[in-house]
């Protein structure tokens, strides 16, 4: 980013005639304006792609092969997840199936000391992260809002008020940054989050500061129903960034190798004081909102299946293929492992969590208040009345 | 119950001063305090009460930040989830309102939803209240906003003694404040002597200014000197009258307020914040509950009344004086006694 101390010039000011020079000199406008060259923060012109394009040639064969177990893993995680609704033990599920490549490569390209921000969609990420399947899901099993301990992954909770999260990401990197530390965050969120007023404030903040983070936004098309262009009138999302003094970054969403390229770049110019970067990655959320949404009500099936014959699992499958780096045995291989995680995770799920009442009023304080006592004893109470009945019942029915 | 004793070698001093004081002592005994907010830097804020603090700190220490409350709060959150503790200014109390998503959603909730492994130690500075003359938006009373959101802490000082150590203490507490600064009383003047400053320990209970026999008044904030002044006319009419000073409405002390409406029988909590959804009816509500048998009165309100806040000219007419104090204390059923 160049700046350039030179005073912007009205260009229509000319010599004044020579009648008016017995006249007061018009004041010329004292500097006012240090311009900065938008050039190099625009984005892309199209989405970068690596796949199927010469740069695949340069890109790391066991990277690949590892973004492929990732992602075969990964959508065996959302479509069990889907099926885990349907049997009751989610109460909801916001699918990222289509959108796979961005969950996996924004958990591989990060270093174990970076944090990872998460939208409520993105529980895959985390799990791509290492936090544990059934620690990711207690927040749509209903059991624990957040289920894993934030510090043990460096991943905060999954965030549900859109676009929350994104100030919370540029206030930890530049935490991170005052303590020395070299730690970078990356934030996840929406095209629907891009809406909100905590992006902005999230993006002025991280370029202000020029702290340690880049923004990833998941543009899969819709914010439930809504499509893109009733959300922005902005060229791309990623020209946004240019308004805050931060390059965009443009890219093919399904095309894992292309986000963890643009993603490794943003983190690396983070890592070495560049401040802050927005990539749009340009995806499709093939499934509907959640279980709960109905999509044909607001998209054509013609449109979702261009688009889920553009899959990011194919993609990559495919391009491995060609060069030689993927057979059957090893295909068949990564789905037997992903199947083997999916069979866990039903297994797991499928038995009842076990819930203490009292666990209610933990933690909503370091220490209980007063009010907060009172109305632990009168749970307990209800509690001990409940037990209390239902041992005389029992009683009863022995007699 | 708390007592407040007065220290030797104290000089005049005021609120502002000792709320100074407190984060420069708070900022240099523990590196991980942060001031920011707008204007908080090379102003010192709107009220001076940061001022200093960037020179003798470093900006990075006491920051400007961009003019964005949701951005200030939302960026505090993610500095304490990497252990800093941040102390944010809000400029005014309405000012304070794009920030409530940050503040509800997650400043309230991160302990909890975290199950423990996330607190949130951060302190949000907001001056409130009005009487300033300041014109629209600058004098709301935003307490019930806060006090209902289970998960924060509500101080607010009315002493300039407090100031000092309710700020110490909000901002050494691993739970996230709400400071509420009461602005009319940012220039009063007590004896404080800034040398030997005390945190007000515990945090959290109300205090007994002026003890009394005949009625409570239950009050906090910028209604204090109101309630003071009114008990020391209401001798005149022969009621003695005590006054509680809640100090923090989050948590509350019911111990505190309950022992003295138990002894005096009667009482009026006094605040300028509306009326209707106002804290008063909640303290009324928590006093009936628990002194019922020794009530000879309803529990009496006196608050601003349900409008917005009204312009500078007309205030007077709005916040409660030591008069509509005594009319309320005048109401309180005496006329059983006689």
């Amino acid at each position: 980013m160049k700046k350039s101390s030179t005073p912007v010039r009205d260009p229509a000011r000319k010599t004044p005639p020579a009648d008016a020079a017995d006249r007061a000199p018009a004041p010329a406008p004292p500097p006012w304006q240090v311009a900065t060259d938008p050039a190099p923060l625009l984005p892309d012109e199209r989405p970068f792609r690596v796949l199927g394009t010469p740069a695949e040639a340069a890109a790391d064969p066991a990277l690949l092969l590892r973004l492929y177990a990732d992602l075969v893993r990964g959508r065996r995680f959302n479509t069990q997840a889907t099926a885990l609704t349907r049997q009751g033990r989610l109460a909801v599920y916001p699918s990222s199936a289509g959108q796979e490549a961005c969950e996996v490569a924004a958990a591989a390209v990060l270093a174990d000391r970076d944090w990872l921000f998460p939208s409520y969609r993105d529980s895959l990420a985390a799990v791509a992260r290492g936090v544990d399947p059934v620690e990711a899901l207690t927040l749509l099993r209903g059991d624990r809002h957040t289920g894993y301990d934030p510090y043990r992954y460096r991943v905060a909770p999954l965030s549900t008020p859109l676009a929350t999260q994104l100030p919370h990401a540029v206030g930890l990197a530049h935490a991170a940054r005052i303590k020395g530390d070299d730690v970078v965050a990356l934030a996840l969120v929406g095209d629907g989050g891009t809406s909100e007023g905590d992006f902005h404030e999230a993006m002025n903040f991280a370029a202000v500061w020029r702290a340690p983070v880049v923004f990833l936004v998941q543009n899969n098309g819709f914010a439930i129903s809504v499509p893109l262009a009733k959300q922005s009138a902005a060229p791309t999302l990623a020209h946004k960034a240019v308004g805050y003094g931060m390059p965009g970054r443009l890219v093919d969403g399904n095309d894992v190798a292309a986000v963890h390229t643009v993603l490794d770049e943003a983190l690396r110019r983070a890592r070495t004081g560049g401040g802050p970067t927005l990539v749009e990655a340009v995806t499709y959320r093939v499934d509907a909102h959640t279980n709960a949404d109905d999509a044909t009500r607001y998209r054509d099936d013609e449109e979702v299946e261009a688009w889920r014959a553009y899959d990011p699992v194919r993609l990559l499958e495919a391009a491995l293929r060609g060069r030689g780096l993927l057979d059957d045995g090893e295909v068949a291989r990564v789905a037997a492992d992903a199947e083997d995680m999916a069979a866990r995770l039903r297994e797991r799920m499928n038995t009842d969590p076990v819930l203490d009442p009292m666990d209610l009023f933990a933690q909503v304080y370091a220490e209980r208040t007063d009010q907060l006592e009172e109305q632990a004893r009168l749970l307990r109470a209800e509690l001990d009345a409940e037990a209390g009945a239902a041992g005389t019942s029992g009683r009863e029915d022995a007699r | 119950m708390t007592t407040v004793a007065q220290r030797p070698g104290a000089k005049p001093a005021t609120m502002a001063q000792a709320l100074q004081r407190a984060l420069r002592d708070a900022m240099a005994e523990d590196p991980a305090v942060h001031v920011m907010g707008e204007d908080v830097g090379t102003l010192g804020g709107v009220f001076r009460i940061t001022d200093g603090l960037a020179a003798e700190f470093g900006d990075e220490r006491c920051t400007d930040t961009p003019l964005a409350e949701a951005g200030i709060l939302g960026t505090a959150v993610g500095m304490a989830m990497y252990g800093l503790r941040p102390v944010v200014e809000m400029q005014f109390d309405a000012f304070a309102y794009p920030s409530f998503e940050q503040l509800v959603s997650h400043v309230a909730k991160m302990r909890n939803r975290t199950g423990g492994a996330m607190p949130m130690p951060l302190t949000i500075r907001i001056p409130y209240g009005g009487g300033i003359g300041g014109v629209e938006h600058h004098s709301d009373s935003s307490e019930a906003y806060y006090m209902a959101t289970p998960g924060l802490h509500v101080y607010t000082p009315a002493t300039v003694e407090d100031a000092y150590g309710m700020l110490r203490a909000a901002i050494a507490s691993d739970d996230p404040v709400v400071f509420l600064e009461p602005k009319r009383l940012y220039w009063s003047k007590a004896p404080w002597s800034p040398d030997a400053p005390a945190a007000v320990e515990p945090a959290g209970r109300a205090v007994v200014r002026r003890p009394g026999s005949s009625a409570t008044l239950i009050t906090y904030g910028p209604s204090l000197p109101v309630c003071l002044e009114a008990a020391e006319a209401a001798r005149a009419e022969g009621w003695d009258l005590e006054v509680v000073d809640l100090r923090s409405l989050v948590p509350f002390d019911d111990e505190t307020v309950v022992r003295s409406v138990r002894r005096t029988g009667r009482a009026v909590v006094v605040h300028e914040s509306t009326g209707f959804g106002g804290p008063g009816g909640e303290i009324a509500a928590r006093v009936s509950e628990r002194c019922f048998h020794h009530l000879e009165a309803p529990v009496l309100r006196v608050a601003g009344f349900d409008i917005p806040y009204p312009p500078p000219m007309q205030e007077r007419h709005h916040l409660p004086g030591v008069d509509r104090v005594l009319d309320a204390v005048a109401r309180l059923q005496w006329e059983a006694e006689s």
